[in-house]
């Protein structure tokens, strides 16, 4: 029996992120004096009182809207992170878009806006849901990508992320309705059913192609190859804080979404799907780790690292297993604050109140300004997957669960790319320790300062209180229907 | 006393133990007297290197590993505190990493004692092998049991205890620089002096001789191998006191000199008198200590001159330095009432006391090498403190005797060399040694050859004397009263001068028969093995093909749109037909 009315209490933290965005647009728009820092503040009071409100009202498990929308622990976990990454992203761009010219009220707002919809994605129960959140938060970010209105480079990231983004949304749309057409439903819950009474005979031609339709979509979104073409140009184009955005929040939201389809209403289909997910995410390892050691430019550089990221994420998915998305799930939770505090560490990259973007800039940093140096270090140590940071559970509890299900090439390629990963990640210490000094940078924002400590200190003393995160991820990957 | 267990692997069982016998006791006796006194001196001697705290840690970690040596209670321990000492010397010697010539001799002799090193290894692990247990106590009481025990190996069938006693042998050799292994000590004298005088003369070089006596329970039942280490001892004397005729570096006659005197305490452990051989390791620790640091003094005082061809005529200047010099010739030569008299009148007389064939001709050979070593070293006083001075005005005007801090410790080590002959004779090699020795050294009855040193003719305790003064007649005469004849002597047999001069060509013969074409093996292999076959497919050949690969993935990023969205369609078609055609197969 469908309750008549929707429990909104399950939603209030997507509620109060609506009606900030709203309220931000209003003060921005009445007050007369520049409203930016008050808007900021606002949006960050918001995100911290939708992270306050998530933990305390999340059941188990439990449906609403009409099946569109499920609050789980599975959405707990993911949300916990997206809402970090989102304020934390946001703390840090204060002082750059107010110095870069770009201290505009829908700054804050539109970043609102795109968190309210990655908190949608990671609660869809429904194809349809799952676009609607999808195309709420891709619509900010083409935005906020452009957001440097006067300056080319920003905009062409713009337009390039919307065209590509818009094709992507084609074929995710396009792979819906084959799914609605062959399986006679939107919704995730009947999805399961319907899909895990199909006999020897195998699903339909139609349901296949419109997975891989939905995939390609997702693997757009998660920017994993050969979906992954617009990651570098997009990154090196759009202002500094927002690339740090785009390569947490969205990119978080996203695996979750990808995750929650394809061990939710696909789980029956697993044999299905697997071989298209050790597909790209292989892909994605090799071009990450390649691709990434000819970049001089330090954003492109982690565009690649990125994509490299989210092959070794999906190679969890890839395993297929309950262990494997815990896996999927802990490494999220690991990059976190790796590739958040070297955002911070890239914003602090300014010689006389100029951002400067190239990896010889870091030359000698190690002698110029040791803490920002040594912060680094142990970013680039953990991307490598050096115990005992975080990085290293990450990779660990996602190649476990690929080597118990058997996909052993998988696990030894995912380790021979991060092998070759580790040469630009260790390249960039050396550089930063071993070259000769380059001017030094500016003193960096206190923010920014602060942000890169708290990130520091959670990636090099993870191991210390992982349990508790081991434990939630556990117990969120169990939400989810996959076996 | 047991300390700590450090490995328990299967049968193998062994820990960190302090083992002190009388043995142990003259060794721990002399390492740290002369351990202390070369300290002491390193401060006067170093004081103008910047490096003192490091080679300070280095003396000091040298001390360590040969206490630890002397006191282990295994095998196993005693090879750590062997390889202690080696690294040391090896560090010690290269002590001034910039002069080439001193890191040569640094790995010199650290591959010459590797050669060494593995023959102690092989036979630890053959006693092992034999007794399964590496400790000396278990070892000791088994012996008698496996006095007639086969070791097959390959198709040889061999005497175990020959061979064992023969592999130990080989590592005693490699460190106490006996004929063969001998090559690296006069090198190592690239090293400081006070290093020269503590490793190189005293205690380190000493260890083969410790060894052969701690393991006198299994030589004793290898009369083979005491034969062996008696011929290689007695041709070490003699080899070395002759090269030592012709040197002119100050410091490599007294090198040569040590590793003769080294070959005596060696043909004395061969003849069973082990008691003699510590004996005379131990006065020799101190006079042979006393003449290191007196021609350190004396290099000092020269401005770091160390060939004597341009010394002399600086006695007045350094009399303090001049006397010890003397006191240390005096007890290196065997003169009466000094220290080395005693202890190497009784190692000739035992040789000869033994009866045996190869006694006789240690006996022989030592005593002629007595004359040899009486002959260079007042070749040596002669040239470096009298005659005419040949050195430059500039070096002669800055002459000086050597501050208090560097005199005291050659007076502590003089009184040594006077008076620790005298002292230890009676309970080291006299009446009271079977009461003192105990237990820890073993001499099966029909071996005693320091009883029947005791009943020599005396024409036999007299000819070592007799030989030692006409010596020094003939240096005398040689250097003073007619200083042409050396050099008509060299023109007129100038082969055999050539000869010594060139050490009876070792380095040469090792370069061309080992290291050549060892070093012509190396290159083939280094550049073509490893160069182009390892490095070109492995790490040179996988990042280049990395970057090659690297450089095309990125000219994929091409930046046009279309590109991009070409890419993700081809992507979803190949994976759409990849899934259908894998569904229909």
């Amino acid at each position: 029996m469908v309750p008549l009315l929707p429990n909104p209490v399950l939603a209030l933290p997507e509620l109060i992120l609506a009606g900030t965005g709203m309220l931000l647009l209003m003060v921005g728009a009445f007050r007369r004096t520049d409203a930016t820092r008050l808007c900021v503040w606002l949006a960050l009071l918001a995100l911290v009182a939708a992270l306050v409100v998530l933990a305390a009202v999340t059941p188990p498990r439990s449906v609403t809207f009409h099946g569109q929308f499920v609050a789980d622990h599975f959405a707990l976990f993911m949300k916990v992170l997206v809402l970090l990454g989102s304020g934390l992203t946001l703390v840090m761009s204060l002082d750059y878009i107010e110095r870069e010219g770009m201290a505009r009220f829908e700054y804050p707002a539109l970043i609102v806006f795109a968190t309210l919809g990655m908190l949608m994605m990671v609660s869809a129960n429904d194809l349809i849901s799952l676009y609607i959140g999808l195309e709420l938060q891709s619509l900010s970010l083409y935005v906020v990508a452009a957001f440097k209105r006067d300056e080319v480079r920003s905009t062409e990231a713009g337009l390039k992320y919307f065209v590509l983004g818009a094709l992507s949304s084609g074929m995710l749309l396009y792979g819906a309705s084959l799914v609605y057409g062959f399986a006679g439903s939107t919704n995730f819950d009947i999805l399961a059913r319907v899909l895990g009474q199909i006999g020897a005979a195998g699903p339909s031609v139609g349901l296949i192609v419109g997975i891989v339709f939905v995939m390609a979509g997702l693997a757009f979104k998660v920017s994993a190859v050969p979906f992954h073409m617009w990651t570098p140009d997009v990154y090196e184009g759009a202002p500094t804080p927002v690339t740090a955005f785009f390569s947490l929040a969205p990119k978080i939201a996203a695996i979750a979404l990808f995750t929650r389809a394809m061990a939710g209403p696909f789980a029956p289909m697993v044999g299905q799907w697997q071989q298209i997910v050790v597909f790209v995410s292989l892909a994605s390892m090799i071009l990450g780790a390649l691709a990434a050691i000819n970049q001089t430019n330090i954003k492109r550089l982690m565009a690649y690292s990125s994509i490299g990221h989210v092959g070794y994420a999906l190679v969890g998915l890839a395993a297929g297993t309950q262990s494997g998305v815990r896996g999927v799930m802990i490494y999220m939770a690991t990059y976190l604050p790796m590739n958040l505090g070297t955002f911070a560490c890239i914003l602090a990259m300014r010689r006389d109140g100029k951002m400067v973007e190239s990896i010889a800039d870091l030359a000698g940093l190690g002698r110029s300004q040791p803490k920002v140096a040594w912060a680094f270090a142990i970013f680039m140590f953990s991307m490598v997957g050096l115990p005992p940071l975080a990085g290293f559970f990450g990779k660990l509890f996602v190649f476990l669960p690929a080597i118990e299900a058997g996909l052993y090439g998988l696990a030894v390629v995912g380790m021979l790319a991060s092998v070759v990963g580790a040469y630009y990640y260790i390249r960039i210490v050396k550089i930063m320790f071993m070259d000769e000094p380059a001017r030094p940078f500016d003193q960096p924002d206190a923010q920014v300062a602060g942000v890169m400590a708290l990130s520091a200190v959670v990636t090099l003393l993870f191991f210390a209180a992982c349990w508790p995160i081991f434990a939630g991820a556990a117990a969120a990957a169990k939400a989810l229907q996959i076996g | 006393m047991q300390l700590a267990t450090w490995i328990a692997s299967g049968d193998l069982e062994l820990g960190w133990a302090l083992k002190f016998d009388q043995l142990s006791a003259v060794m721990v006796f002399v390492v740290t007297w002369v351990s202390a006194v070369v300290h002491v001196y390193s401060v006067g001697y170093m004081s103008h290197d910047p490096h003192k705290p490091r080679f300070m840690a280095y003396l000091s970690l040298f001390t360590f590993s040969m206490l630890m040596l002397v006191t282990a209670d295994n095998l196993v321990q005693m090879f750590f505190g062997w390889e202690g000492v080696g690294l040391c010397s090896y560090l010690l010697i290269g002590f001034w990493y910039h002069k080439p010539s001193a890191n040569d001799a640094a790995i010199k002799a650290f591959l010459v004692n590797r050669i060494g090193d593995f023959g102690f290894a092989l036979g630890i692990f053959g006693t092992f092998l034999l007794f399964q247990t590496v400790s000396f106590a278990e070892i000791f009481a088994a012996v008698p049991g496996k006095a007639d025990a086969r070791l097959h190996f390959l198709n040889f069938d061999t005497h175990a205890l020959t061979a064992l006693c023969l592999l130990l042998f080989i590592g005693a050799m490699g460190k106490s620089a006996q004929l063969g292994l001998h090559t690296w000590l006069p090198d190592a004298m690239e090293g400081p002096t006070p290093v020269s005088a503590l490793i190189h003369a005293a205690t380190m070089v000493t260890a083969g001789v410790f060894m052969v006596c701690r393991l006198s329970p299994m030589f004793e039942y290898a009369p083979a191998a005491l034969a062996v280490v008696t011929v290689v001892g007695a041709a070490t004397a003699l080899f070395a006191a002759t090269v030592g005729l012709v040197q002119n570096d100050i410091k490599r006659v007294i090198a040569y000199s040590t590793c003769s005197q080294l070959g005596y305490m060696f043909f004395a452990a061969g003849v069973s008198a082990y008691g003699a051989a510590i004996f005379h390791l131990f006065t020799h620790a101190f006079f042979k200590a006393l003449l290191f640091l007196g021609a350190g003094s004396v290099i000092h005082a020269m401005s770091d001159e160390q060939d004597m061809r341009r010394m002399g005529g600086i006695w007045n200047k350094v009399p303090y330095t001049y006397a010890v010099m003397w006191i240390g010739s005096l007890a290196l030569a065997g003169i009466p009432f000094f220290a080395g008299y005693y202890s190497k009148d009784m190692i000739l007389e035992s040789a000869f006391g033994a009866h045996s064939g190869v006694g006789l001709f240690a006996y022989a050979l030592g005593t002629f090498a007595a004359f040899l070593t009486a002959f260079y070293s007042w070749r040596l006083l002669l040239m470096t403190f009298h005659g005419q001075p040949r050195a430059d005005h500039h070096t002669m005007e800055h002459v000086h005797e050597s501050p208090w801090v560097m005199l005291i410790p050659l007076f502590v080590l003089a009184a040594g060399a006077l008076f620790a002959g005298a002292i230890g004779y009676n309970w080291l090699v006299g009446e009271a040694r079977g009461d003192f020795w105990g237990k820890s050294i073993l001499v099966l009855p029909q071996h005693d050859s320091i009883e029947a040193a005791h009943h020599v003719p005396t024409w036999v305790k007299l000819l070592p004397l007799a030989m030692a003064l006409s010596g020094i007649a003939l240096a005398y005469v040689m250097y003073v009263l007619r200083p042409e004849w050396p050099a008509q002597l060299a023109t007129r047999f100038r082969g055999l001068y050539l000869f010594l001069l060139n050490k009876w060509y070792f380095d040469e013969l090792y370069w061309n028969v080992l290291a050549e074409p060892a070093m012509r093996l190396g290159r083939v292999l280094w550049k073509g093995g490893d160069g182009a076959i390892i490095d070109g497919l492995g790490p040179d050949g996988l990042a280049a093909t990395t970057q090659a690969l690297s450089r095309r993935t990125s000219l994929l990023q091409t930046g046009y749109v279309y590109h991009y969205a070409f890419a993700m369609l081809i992507g979803v078609v190949l994976l759409v037909s990849w899934y259908l055609l894998t569904r229909a197969g």
